[in-house]
């Protein structure tokens, strides 16, 4: 079943008129093409009006829309080739995190990234997207394979957050975490990250330390979800719309505070209008990003993702 | 002011409940009424049960560094306000009012039993010993000074996580931090954390978890996820001793847990093996 979010219902509407005029030309061999042409350039305009005004939360509500592209749907279209690597060589395979080696324009890299389900059996197999200390274990160890072979290292993050159960903190899902931001750092080849959902606190952090960072327009990076945020402050998980407002979780936020290099664009209508050719955007800019940085020598690329860190925060020097 | 507890006082000289509340204490453990004094001189840590309150981080630095050689560094970096995020600036005022602190973290130099160290503590009282980006930014410059000088650091956490008023930016300290403990990693610089209560959340998945050593406090609350999100989470019934110190230490996480009394000691054991002493 498809979800229509409810800034999206007039364009739904015009879609099914769209469709349903499309259907009688093809059945009754009845040209509307006119009609079709006038519909859709009255979409066009609607897509554009809505989409220019969208708040913080519409983006969130963009972020999690159940038919926007995951990772696979990209590793599809992105690469020539996928073969997927599992298991964490320690407890087992995590589902939320896939792993594997991917030729990008037949140039091999390392590709890993948060996966969700798309239908209920399969949103529990991948936990809906939350990692577990077996998932951050795999990626590392696929990024230490990478680094082994001098492959670069491509991760898509979009998870809600680190599973937080029980399991998962027996199995040190902090540590799993921490221990990754600690290697990602040093790690010897290019790392670029692509937030293409959500970007769920530590849990996003966790696969997401690279030289660059890209995010695309919609998705939403976050320290917290808004729904936590509003809990904590007011006590009251509905005021999430305007703790998505005061979080600052939008990627143009986020470019901002210089957490990412570059806002990706995506179709109009958001990228599950058009999954193909928000694949393609993203795989344009990850072969724009990845070249430059496969040219760097280890020691420069090592510095320069030091300094990208070390310099990210706002502060005041004394009170006043 | 020593004064007999039965001399008859005028009004005004009656001893205010604010008084009272100074002379006794109620054990966070076992409840029980503690003489304050006893309490202070047992470093906080209940004489009945063993329960561990926290220390203030100025506490925390009287009893890890040798008398007066604590030197601080980086007291100049505090926070700011960078989202304009809802009822920040409030807070930072009373976690500086609460503290007596500027900031939730308070970094320098001193001696351990002899030892040369940097030392970089968390205190509670400031915001939940939240790390912003002012947090970050002191523990990154300690490892750095550590690093730089060629001795260990030793962090003392006790925090809810990164803190939400930064928004992003509190996420990011944590990718900063653990990029600083990769170069002391490198450099086989030690690098000893200990885990007071609480600890939690990102500060507990970024520099907290990778020291070399990592040493709890007896019942210190240490986790991923509030206890709740835990819980609704998964089916999985949490133990009685989730998320503490024990739980941790039996799950691998945690090498050692050291009561108060024997903090200071095991260090310095633990900072001899390194330092060649």
């Amino acid at each position: 079943m498809r979800t229509v979010l409810d800034f999206e219902k007039p364009i739904a509407e015009l879609d099914a008129n769209i469709e349903a005029l499309k259907r009688i030309t093809a059945e009754q061999g009845i040209d509307k093409s006119d009609e079709i042409a006038a519909l859709e350039r009255d979409r066009e305009r609607l897509l554009r009006e809505i989409f220019k005004n969208l708040t913080p939360w519409d983006r969130t509500l963009l972020a999690r829309h159940p038919q926007r592209p995951y990772t696979l749907d990209y590793i599809r279209v992105i690469f020539d080739d996928f073969i997927e690597l599992h298991g964490d060589r320690q407890f087992g395979d995590d589902g939320a995190i896939i792993g594997g080696m991917a030729w990008l324009n037949e140039k091999p890299v390392m590709m890993i990234g948060q996966q969700k389900g798309r239908d209920l059996k399969e949103r529990q197999r991948r936990n809906f997207g939350m990692a577990k200390p077996e998932g951050y274990r795999k990626a590392l160890r696929l990024m230490h394979l990478a680094e082994k072979f001098g492959r670069p290292v491509i991760t898509f993050v979009d998870t809600p957050a680190a599973d937080p159960g029980v399991e998962s903190e027996s199995r040190g899902i902090s540590e799993a975490i921490a221990r990754n931001l600690r290697e990602m750092i040093a790690l010897k080849v290019p790392i670029v990250s692509v937030v293409i959902g959500e970007g769920g606190s530590g849990g996003a952090l966790g696969i997401a330390v690279a030289d660059r960072v890209l995010m695309q327009e919609y998705a939403i990076y976050s320290v917290i979800p808004p729904e936590g945020c509003a809990a904590i402050l007011w006590r009251d998980p509905k005021r999430a719309p305007e703790a998505a407002e005061a979080l600052k979780l939008t990627a143009h936020d986020a470019l901002r505070f210089g957490v990412v290099d570059e806002v990706i664009e995506e179709p109009l209508g958001g990228a599950h209008r058009d999954p193909l050719a928000a694949a393609q955007i993203v795989k344009e800019a990850l072969l724009r990003h990845l070249p430059p940085l496969q040219k760097m020598a280890v020691g420069k690329l090592r510095e320069s993702r030091y300094e990208r860190y070390r310099n990210i925060g706002v502060w005041q020097s004394g009170l006043e | 002011m020593q004064r007999g507890w039965f001399a008859r006082r005028s009004p005004a000289e009656r001893v205010t409940m604010d008084e009272m509340n100074d002379a006794w204490v109620k054990c966070n453990g076992c409840q029980q009424i503690l003489f304050a004094r006893d309490f202070e001189r047992n470093l906080k840590v209940c004489p009945r049960c063993g329960h561990h309150h926290r220390l203030t981080a100025r506490e925390r630095i009287a009893l890890l560094a040798d008398p007066d050689t604590f030197v601080e560094r980086d007291a100049e970096v505090v926070s700011a306000d960078p989202l304009g995020f809802p009822e920040y600036a409030d807070k930072l005022s009373k976690g500086r009012a609460n503290s007596g602190l500027p900031e939730a973290m308070v970094s320098g130099t001193c001696t351990l039993s002899g030892i040369p160290i940097v030392l970089a503590v968390a205190d509670f009282a400031f915001m939940g010993g939240s790390m912003g980006s002012a947090v970050g930014e002191k523990v990154a410059r300690a490892m750095e000074y550590a690093l730089e000088q060629r001795i260990p650091i030793v962090t003392c956490s006790t925090s809810g996580g990164a803190r939400m008023q930064e928004g992003l930016l509190s996420l990011m300290q944590m990718a900063k931090t653990c990029a600083a403990a990769a170069r002391l990693h490198e450099a086989g610089v030690p690098f000893i954390s200990v885990l007071t209560d609480p600890t939690m959340a990102g500060v507990l998945a970024s520099y907290a978890s990778v020291g070399d050593v990592v040493i709890a406090e007896p019942g210190a609350l240490i986790g991923f996820a509030g206890q709740r999100v835990a819980q609704q989470a998964q089916v999985v019934k949490p133990p009685p001793n989730f998320q503490t110190a024990e739980f941790q230490l039996e799950h691998g996480m945690v090498d050692i847990v050291v009561p108060r009394k024997e903090l200071k000691h095991t260090l310095h054991r633990v900072l001899r093996f390194f330092t060649g002493g």
